[in-house]
Order: C-alpha cells, then sequence, then structure tokens
C-alpha cells in the first residue's frame, strides 16, 4: 500500500514539473519555427518580437510589469496581437548561461527582435548579438552596442525628476517645511539613482533654494519593508514634509500619507496608492521606444541594418520623446506647480535649457520662471559647470555622474 | 539641522519592536513545531499564505478579527500538509520544509497577482483594519519618558504576538500536554510506551505552530499597508526566524529578547544615520558604517550567534532530542 502510495506521488510530482516546464517557456504556439536565421524582418503579420524578463511577466507591479505593458502597448499600436507575435521567457536571473539559453529558445521560435530588460543580460546579449547575426537584440540600461544589430535603451529621467522636483518645492514652500525625503535603491554608486537624485534637487531647488533633499541609501533595488522604514524615518527623525523615492514600490508614499505629509512616486502614477500625500511621479512611457524599435526592426530589411535604422546605437529618450514625463498632477499639488511644471518642460523639450547646466531656473510661487547664469557645484563644493556652461552628460550611460550636487545630504 | 534627540531615540526603539515583531510570531510558532520533533522549513512559505488571505478575508470582511482567524487557519492548512506529509506518510522533513517555502510563495504570487488583476482591496478603505492596526498606548507606561512611547505604544498585532510568547512557555514548560508535548519531541518511542498519542500530538501542535507563523505573515501584509508588489511581504524574515529558534534556545519567552537583539542590529540600518545626525559626538560614527554592512550585520549576528550556541555546554540545550526524526512505530 505504501508503495503504492509513494509510487502515485512521485508520478504527480513529475508530472506537474513537467507542466511547469512546459508553461515556463511556451508563451505562444511557434508555426513550426523552421531555420528563423534565412527570413529577415518582414511583414507586419509574421514578425515576431521576443522578450527576456527579470521577474513574471504576470506580475502587476514594478519594473518587468512596466516593461511587458510597453511592449505589448507598442505591438497594439502597431497592429501586432501579444497573444501570438510576441515570445516571452521570463524570470531569468542576470547569469549569462541561463540568458544564452533564453535566446536560444527565442531565435528558435523564430524572434526577429529581442529585447533583455535587465542590466546583466549585457555580456550574453552581446554574445548572441555576433552568434545571430540576423536578428535584433535590444538592451535596456546597458552600455553595449554594435553597429549593426544590437544596441542599448535608456532614457532622460532626470528631466521628469526635475519637474517632479519644482511640484515638490512649490509644496515645501506651501507648507513652509524645507527638508525634503528620498528614499534612493542606490546613492552615488550608480549615475542612475545619483543623476535622478540630482535633477530631483534641483528641481526643488529652483522653487525653493533653501530646501535640503534628505537621501537615504537602501542598498538594493527593491527592499520593500525598508522602502517603508526609511520614508517613515525621514519623516519623523529628519522631519521631511515632502518624500521622493527611487524604489519600485509604493511604500514611500504610503508612510507619507499614514504621515500626513507629501510625496512624489516613481515608474507610475501613484496616487491611487497615496490619494491624500501624492503631488506627481516621474514616470516611463516605455512604449515610446517599443514602438520605435519594433518599427525600425520591421522597416530596416534586414537586421545588420537595424542600427543605422535607428540612427544611434544608444537610444536615449527624454521629455523631447514623451519616453519619460510626469503623472497627471493631483490636487494636493501647490497653486502655481502646474504653470511652472508647463513652461520648464517646453524649455527642454525645445532643447532651450537643460538641467545640468551652468544656467539654473529660478521658478516664483506664482510659476514664473527667470533664467540665471550659475556655476553647477557638487555638495562638496566642487565646480562642475562653470556659470553659463552647457549642460553636462547626466552619465546614465557613461558612468560619470557619481556625485551629487550642492543641497543634497546623506541621511 | 538640530534633530529632536528624544524623537530619534524614541523612533529607535519604537522601531525595533514594529519591524521585527512577525519574527517572534515565526520563531514561537516554530519553536512550538520542533518541540514535537519536527524541523519545518517552510516557514517562509507559511508565513507568506497566511498573509495573503488573512489580509484578503481581512479586508472583505472588514475585521481585523477575521484576518487574525484566517491567517491563522490558513497557516494551520499548511502545516495539516506538513504533517500528513512528515508524520504519516514519513517524507523527509527537510525536503517537504523546504518545498513548503516554494509552495507558499507560489500561492502568494497566484492569490495575490490574480486578485490584482480583478481589484486588489486597499487596506486604506477598511476603516475598521485601518482603526485595528492603529497604535494603542497602555495607560500609565506609555507615558514613561523615553522608552515609554517607543516600547508601550503599539499595535493590537504587537501585544497580541508577545502574549502568544508568554502563553507558549507556560504551556510548554508548566502544563501536562506540554510535558507531553516535549517527551515526544525528545523520544517518540518512549512517549509511545506510556500512552502518549505521538501522531495526534505532532498533528495538533505541527498545525498549532504553523497557525501562529501565518499571524506573523499576516502582520508584515499590514505592516507594508497591504501593497501588492512584484517582491512577497515575508522578505526572508521566515528563515531568520528559523534561526532564531536556535537563538532563544526553543524557549518562547527567549524568543522575545532573540527578537529584539536582532532587531536592534536589523533597526541600525534604518535608524543608525538619524542616531549618529542627532548625538555627532558619541554616535558619529555610525553614520560612516556603509550601508552593506549594516545590510549584512543582523545576518553576521545570526551566524556569531549561531557558533557560540553550537558550542555551548549540551546541557542546558532545549533541542530536541528527535528533531528531524520521523517516528515510525513499526520500527521502534
Amino acid at each position: 500500500m505504501k508503495k503504492i502510495l509513494a509510487l502515485l506521488l512521485t508520478l504527480t510530482m513529475v508530472l506537474s514539473m513537467a507542466a511547469c516546464g512546459a508553461g515556463e517557456t511556451a508563451e505562444t504556439e511557434a508555426p513550426a519555427a523552421d531555420a528563423p536565421a534565412a527570413e529577415a524582418p518582414a511583414a507586419a503579420a509574421d514578425f515576431k518580437v521576443g522578450a527576456i524578463y527579470i521577474n513574471s511577466k504576470n506580475d502587476t507591479a514594478g519594473y518587468t510589469f512596466a516593461h511587458h505593458n510597453g511592449i505589448t502597448t507598442a505591438m497594439n499600436e502597431l497592429g501586432l496581437d501579444p497573444a501570438t507575435q510576441l515570445v516571452i521567457v521570463d524570470e531569468v536571473p542576470e547569469d549569462k548561461e541561463q540568458v544564452l539559453s533564453a535566446i536560444d529558445t527565442l531565435v528558435g521560435e523564430g524572434a526577429n527582435i529581442i529585447f533583455g530588460i535587465s542590466f546583466g543580460y549585457i555580456d550574453a546579449m552581446e554574445e548572441a548579438a555576433g552568434e545571430y547575426t540576423d536578428v535584433i537584440f535590444s538592451h535596456a540600461t546597458g552600455y553595449k552596442s554594435n553597429e549593426t544589430n544590437f544596441n542599448n535603451y535608456f532614457g532622460r529621467a532626470y528631466q521628469a525628476r526635475y519637474l517632479a522636483g519644482i511640484a515638490a518645492g512649490m509644496k515645501s514652500l506651501e507648507t513652509g517645511n524645507n527638508n525634503v525625503g528620498y528614499v534612493a535603491a542606490y546613492g552615488t554608486e550608480y549615475a542612475e539613482t545619483a543623476s535622478g537624485i540630482n535633477g530631483f534637487a534641483l528641481g526643488v531647488q529652483a522653487v525653493n533654494p533653501e530646501a535640503t533633499v534628505f537621501v537615504k541609501n537602501l542598498g538594493a533595488w527593491a527592499d520593500e519593508v525598508n522602502e517603508s522604514a526609511f520614508a517613515v524615518e525621514l519623516i519623523e527623525s529628519f522631519g521631511c514634509g515632502v518624500i521622493s523615492q527611487h524604489c519600485d514600490s509604493a511604500q514611500p508614499q504610503i508612510a507619507a500619507e499614514n504621515a500626513g505629509v507629501f510625496g512624489c512616486g516613481y515608474n507610475s502614477d501613484m496616487t491611487p496608492d497615496a490619494p491624500a500625500a501624492h503631488l506627481t511621479a516621474a514616470i516611463w512611457n516605455w512604449n515610446v521606444y517599443y514602438r520605435t524599435a519594433m518599427e525600425a526592426a520591421m522597416n530596416c530589411g534586414e537586421a545588420a541594418n537595424f542600427v543605422s535604422t535607428m540612427g544611434t546605437p544608444a537610444y536615449y529618450g527624454g521629455l523631447a520623446e514623451g519616453f519619460v514625463d510626469v503623472s497627471p498632477l493631483s490636487d494636493n499639488c501647490a497653486a502655481g506647480t502646474a504653470e511652472a511644471i508647463e513652461a520648464v518642460k517646453a524649455m527642454i523639450v525645445s532643447g532651450e535649457w537643460d538641467v545640468f547646466s551652468g544656467t539654473k531656473l529660478e521658478i516664483a510661487a506664482d510659476g514664473t520662471v527667470t533664467k540665471v547664469e550659475a556655476p553647477l557645484v557638487d555638495n562638496a563644493g566642487n565646480e562642475i559647470v562653470a556659470a553659463g556652461g552647457a549642460s553636462v552628460e547626466d552619465g546614465v550611460i557613461t558612468g560619470t555622474m557619481n556625485y551629487f550636487v550642492a543641497g543634497v545630504q546623506e541621511a | 539641522m538640530e534633530l529632536d534627540k528624544l524623537g530619534v531615540v524614541t523612533s529607535f526603539v519604537h522601531n525595533i519592536v514594529v519591524y521585527n515583531i512577525p519574527l517572534l510570531y515565526g520563531t514561537v510558532g516554530e519553536i512550538v513545531v520542533e518541540k514535537s520533533g519536527s524541523l519545518n522549513l517552510g516557514v517562509e512559505g507559511i508565513m507568506a499564505v497566511g498573509a495573503i488571505f488573512g489580509y484578503i478575508c481581512g479586508c472583505y470582511a472588514n475585521s481585523l478579527g477575521v484576518g487574525i482567524a484566517v491567517a491563522f487557519l490558513a497557516g494551520a492548512l499548511c502545516g495539516l500538509l506538513f504533517a500528513a506529509l512528515t508524520v504519516s506518510l514519513q517524507a523527509n522533513q527537510n525536503i517537504t520544509g523546504l518545498t513548503l517555502t516554494t509552495f507558499g510563495l507560489g500561492v502568494y504570487f497566484f492569490v495575490g497577482n490574480g486578485l490584482k488583476a480583478k481589484g486588489w482591496p486597499v487596506m486604506g478603505d477598511y476603516a475598521n483594519i485601518k482603526a485595528g492596526f492603529s497604535d494603542l498606548p497602555i495607560p500609565v507606561l506609555s507615558d514613561i519618558p523615553l522608552i515609554g512611547q517607543g516600547l508601550f505604544s503599539h499595535n493590537l498585532l504587537v501585544y497580541l504576538g508577545i502574549f502568544i510568547a508568554f502563553v507558549m512557555w507556560w504551556y510548554l514548560n508548566r502544563t501536562t500536554p506540554g510535558l507531553k508535548l516535549r517527551a515526544v519531541g525528545e523520544n517518540p518511542g518512549a512517549a509511545d510506551s506510556v500512552g502518549i498519542n505521538v501522531k495526534r500530538m505532532k498533528y495538533l501542535h505541527i498545525c498549532l505552530g504553523c497557525g501562529i507563523m501565518g499571524i506573523g505573515g499576516y502582520y508584515m501584509g499590514l505592516n507594508m499597508s497591504g501593497s501588492f508588489n512584484s517582491s512577497c511581504w515575508i522578505n526572508g524574515y521566515g528563515w531568520i526566524a528559523v534561526a532564531l529558534v536556535i537563538f532563544a534556545n526553543w524557549n518562547p519567552a527567549f524568543a522575545i529578547i532573540g527578537t529584539f537583539v536582532f532587531g536592534f542590529f536589523n533597526t541600525l540600518r534604518v535608524s543608525g544615520s538619524s542616531l549618529a545626525a542627532a548625538f555627532p559626538g558619541v554616535l558619529g560614527w555610525l553614520a560612516a558604517v556603509p550601508t552593506q554592512l549594516y545590510q549584512a550585520l543582523p545576518f553576521l549576528i545570526t551566524a556569531i550567534v549561531l557558533v557560540a550556541s553550537s558550542v555551548r555546554n549540551k546541557q542546558g540545550s532545549g533541542l530536541p532530542a528527535s528533531l528531524g526524526l520521523n517516528y515510525f512505530r513499526e520500527e521502534r
């Protein structure tokens, strides 16, 4: 009896494992992908998009969700059917062998373009781009590329941060509290986080020169328990009246709501999470890039022309492309916020001014914007850009921004 | 900038309690399970299952009590699964426990993602839950300067956790069923020979312990304000609880101390820089400690304590002698 039971249990386990294994990769039923190598990206009907995700494609929030949403939105806009023309391998850790095998799967399914969304996929994607020269590889947040079928993409989030900073600065003027908090995944270790913090702080100071931005460094891209705890600490111990964040979850905004202060979210509009606290969030419209890339992939004839069709091996969109933006301002925003943001946004979009330049903006409480020549100085007192100088690279791609600007204090 | 010195200390003490109480639930639950001779490594998964069902049902019923009860039942059901596999079917306890972790996290994301796609219950919309989870200061004690607000002004579930720890200590050490349970954990064969129903004792206490873990998971969910994201609420606390059992020497009352010692180091990461800013003369060096060290600190402490307790004299050890061994009557 026991043996039969054991046998049955083993059988069930084997079956369920087989079922799990099958579910992981085959998102679509590939119409017998025969030698996908030979065909060039052609008509929309047989165009296939491949994607490698770090988390689950079923996520309902966070980084993978944002990309999945962007890809499916772009496909719908272009008349592609995500149900049949999108092939996904998800929950792929940043391990070269596993990424390569995911790529093999996607190429086998006949993908014409493969998006890899996590930084650590970089080496595997570079290698695969050399191996599968007739497939296009596109890597988010990376810095490697070639001149034919491999590019990378990221965005000028600091521009959106600057606009959110204006909203926070306006609020700090209104409440009379000059302390602004910032829960950050990392600090100066990554240009991505440092440029976001700096952009935000400059936005705050354009409105309220007296303000200090206190940054607490999580040391992790996702750590919900501490995202909440850090925000509470910034509010209670440092007396911050506005909480901004560079982390996935809405915990800092919820903490602000519970404490009766205000906040600026990130990645998505967090007003529903903290209706009484949230001002506006710096957001990404990933679909803007995905649409551009898919159009280029479909029109470039063969994969080797992809990078030249895109015009650059490193796509770096900002407010002008609509790749980054701020979410609709909530009713919590101070008067004049909308006008100020509108005016500054127009200046950035037209290219007449950028954030990390030797010209700073002075924004009055009523939203009028004045340009003043002033040096950009880091918080140790070193001059980064002389007064009147051109805007420096925020260094997300080159990794050069490894300082905080004046007015930022580590907490 | 001048920080409110008193406020910083109070919030440090408060944080130690608020963010680490789930560890106490996990630890006490695991102690009860281990005292029956079963090593359950599925704490993380069981807490996740308790959390997700407790939170959802609690919200729909708009009652903290329902939430606690459902979290307990969901945890106990996981315990029943564990008991059925290890006690009745004699499956390997380590493997079953690890499987339960994977299973529990799977259930958590399956239910959570499924519900979020349809409409997630937002904690703020349920007044009774929100009110039930707000701080209830203990009169007189909470007025003690410096530590009063930090130690004696907490939500209901904090008090419940401490209460359960004391009750379990009393139950294990001062009652007849507790004595019988310890006998089962030490030597099930001997316990069986004096007429103790070993299987029933194991089943009951595995379910009870896992139920307590479930409430701990529910606490984590409420402390996260029920905001469901791509990372799990439990965040590795279940694993730390398994280590804290050894730290506490299988004594639920010591578990309270263990939780707060661990919590002290855990909370330094959050409050270290505030303490440094408030007391630059004495604690200024705290700000110079890199974040990475703060992140590693609780685990370093755990490792040190585990080493220390393993070289400790065997006599005082509360380790149940037959922990991890399945009891099969016919092999006696």
